[in-house]
């Protein structure tokens, strides 16, 4: 969705520019493309380069001391253990949520696009204290699971759950636009010359979304690997057992080890970088199936 | 493979869009279902390839019940109107996918396919584009790849749904004079939906007329086009004048005057309101200021290009009488009428078709409708 459309305002850009109409005077120009740029390297890279340099302030040997303490590595892979669970089980919620709601029509359908989204527009923190509300030892389910014995609240499941709530909405959101303008010809097309529908996904539907899914992917991974609120809520920060990378970086810097903090940051920060790199990846090959697509009709 | 539907009815909410339908598609041949947009066409043609559902009535295939069959047991082949080729597969592994997909028994070995493949790329001339994608093709050449990856499969029915209608005149015009000549080829039984009713008159060998979900007509293009069963097939096929008179005997009266009339239609009693058409070629024009029968009018555009000449006039305002009257002249006629813009002639019905007032006889109307159906 977001890549596409982006490529699409770069398209129109130069229509804008080129049109006498709508085209503006050279210092308009510049001076808004300056505001910006400005903007963005006092808000973004600035920081960036800020939590490398903090991470290196006491040399090497304190950042990779910091990144093999046992308790970093704890988080980092309990943070990879999230989101290897959660972003799969998106993946598969997403393409089935995109699907019902772009192929079938059933009573209820805006209520559905409507909850898919509820997770963007909660704040993380409630949607961790839900899951208390629910899982925690006064809460609803709470004496049956200490009855059977099962820890969810305070525990990696309840970690895995939130992480799953607030990463819900991204491949969905990817798929449900691309779906509905890809149509269901195609589909059809297949259909009549004898494909099962198992045959028709793998073959036809799958290879038309699949930039849309990868993209939705890794931004869903991303956000599993920094997600703080919820995940603050339903952890209970026991060290080596239940803290996230997140949570590990916010616990040494109150610590004031600042320098261990922003090593763990500076890995983040990696990811996020490694994130972007992939996205602009996948938007370029957008860009090249949509030209094709665009010579079609 | 003949098919035959009955009494097929389908609504999409408050719209009917098939009002009880039965039609009869002999093998072999190339049907058109033509009508204007919404008419139900293209709903029909997709509850026959099973695309959509009836609310109620059967689809025959070879004489078998086909309505719980399912499409991919159908053995049809259908064509999209905006293509429908997979746009990541080349256009060789679109022709192919029909085969591949099949079931592994019956799944030629890859060998087969490849000539199989070649084969429908020769037949539709397009064999040099096997390894291109669908968006390095053009429109037309796109449309004769989806015709090959529907033939593919060997169906038993082709069915086409406005396969041209997004392609440019020109192309257009080559397409349906090679569809015509593929079918001679094959003699599969095809059914093709289009607005166009020049397409449809020059491909098919039948016409099925349609209108708000109901059969108006069903003929030869030859028998529509010459003697419509309904005002709606008049006015639909080519340019019309349309006049509202009174029977008058033989005659109708139409403004000032009465004129013949060639219907011999029953239902037109003396005094009956009806509408009244002529084509623009079945209406001449008068020049002579001593004439008085006819319609008076004025001339007030003469378009004189191509073969023949057509003459837009303005008629004298009369009870029935329409503001805007067309001619159509032969070159001749019109260099030896000689017209000026704001010119007075008189307009001389050669032929007039008359049909019972649609709004004052629905019933009539009804029973007719239904009688050229079936």
């Amino acid at each position: 969705m977001a890549g596409a459309t982006s490529l699409h305002i770069n398209r129109q850009a130069a229509h804008y520019e080129g049109n006498p109409a709508t085209s503006e005077a050279a210092w308009i120009k510049w001076a808004i493309v300056g505001v910006s740029l400005a903007f963005f390297a006092l808000f973004l890279l600035v920081p960036l380069a800020a939590v490398f340099s903090e991470a290196l302030k006491k040399g090497w040997a304190v950042f990779f001391e910091s990144l093999v303490d046992p308790d970093a590595l704890a988080a980092v892979k309990l943070t990879v253990i999230a989101a290897a669970i959660a972003v799969p089980l998106n993946l598969v919620f997403g393409v089935s949520a995109a699907w019902a709601i772009a192929r079938f029509e059933f009573r209820g359908k805006q209520l559905l696009t409507t909850l898919i989204d509820l997770p963007f527009s909660v704040s993380p923190v409630i949607a961790g204290l839900i899951y208390v509300l629910m899982f925690g030892a006064q809460g609803y389910f709470g004496p049956w699971l200490r009855e059977h014995d099962l820890k969810i609240i305070f525990a990696v499941p309840g970690i895995v759950l939130a992480t799953v709530f607030v990463t819900f909405p991204f491949v969905a959101r990817e798929l449900i636009p691309l779906m509905q303008a890809q149509g269901k010809e195609e589909e059809e097309a297949a259909i009549v010359l004898g494909a099962s529908g198992w045959q028709t996904f793998w073959h036809v539907t799958l290879p038309n979304i699949k930039w849309g899914l990868i993209y939705g992917v890794v931004l869903c991974n991303a956000r599993a690997m920094g997600e703080f609120g919820a995940v603050s809520v339903v952890s209970g920060h026991i060290r080596g057992e239940t803290n996230t990378m997140p949570l590990h970086i916010e616990i040494l810097y109150n610590e004031y080890q600042f320098a261990a903090a922003f090593a763990v940051a500076s890995l983040l920060a990696l990811l996020a970088l490694v994130t972007l790199v992939i996205k602009t990846f996948v938007e370029w090959q957008v860009a090249n199936s949509s030209k094709n697509v665009k010579g079609e009709t | 493979m003949s098919i035959k539907v009955e009494n097929i009815h389908k609504q999409f909410g408050n719209f009917v869009a098939l009002n009880n339908v039965s039609l009869d598609f002999p093998g072999g041949e190339l049907v058109a279902l033509l009508g204007p947009s919404g008419c139900g066409k293209t709903t029909l043609l997709r509850i026959i390839a099973g695309l959509e559902r009836a609310d109620s009535g059967r689809v025959l295939l070879d004489g078998e019940d086909a309505s719980d069959t399912h499409i991919r047991e159908r053995q049809v082949g259908f064509v999209f109107q905006h293509y429908a080729l997979f746009r990541h597969m080349s256009v060789f592994d679109n022709v192919a996918f029909g085969l591949r997909v099949k079931p592994r028994k019956e799944r030629p070995s890859e060998d087969v396919i490849k000539r199989k493949v070649k084969e429908l790329l020769e037949l539709v001339q397009l064999d040099w584009l096997a390894d291109r994608f669908p968006s390095q093709l053009s429109g037309g050449q796109r449309q004769r790849i989806a015709l090959a990856r529907a033939l593919a499969v060997e169906p038993k029915v082709l069915l086409l749904d406005e396969p041209f209608g997004a392609l440019d005149a020109k192309v257009r015009k080559e397409l349906r004079r090679w569809l015509r000549r593929l079918h001679d080829e094959l003699h599969i039984t095809s059914i093709f939906v289009t607005h166009d009713q020049e397409e449809a008159m020059e491909v098919s060998d039948r016409v099925v007329l349609m209108n708000h979900g109901n059969v108006e007509q069903i003929g030869s293009p030859n028998e529509v086009y010459q003697s419509p069963a309904t005002p709606f097939v008049y006015g639909f096929l080519g340019a019309v004048n349309l006049f509202h008179g009174r029977v008058d005997g033989s005659h109708v009266q139409l403004g000032e005057h009465a004129h013949p009339h060639d219907t011999t239609q029953d239902g037109l009693s003396h005094g009956a309101e009806v509408i009244a058409f002529a084509r623009p070629h079945e209406l001449q024009i008068v020049t002579d200021v001593s004439e008085t029968r006819g319609i008076g009018a004025t001339v007030s555009r003469v378009l004189s290009f191509g073969a023949s000449t057509r003459v837009e006039l303005e008629g004298d305002v009369h009870e029935g009488v329409p503001r805007h009257v067309e001619v159509e002249l032969s070159r001749e006629q019109s260099a030896s009428l000689a017209l000026a813009t704001g010119q007075r002639v008189r307009v001389l019905p050669a032929q007039l078709r008359v049909f019972p007032h649609p709004h004052k006889t629905d019933n009539n109307k009804a029973t007719a409708t239904r009688s050229t159906a079936s």
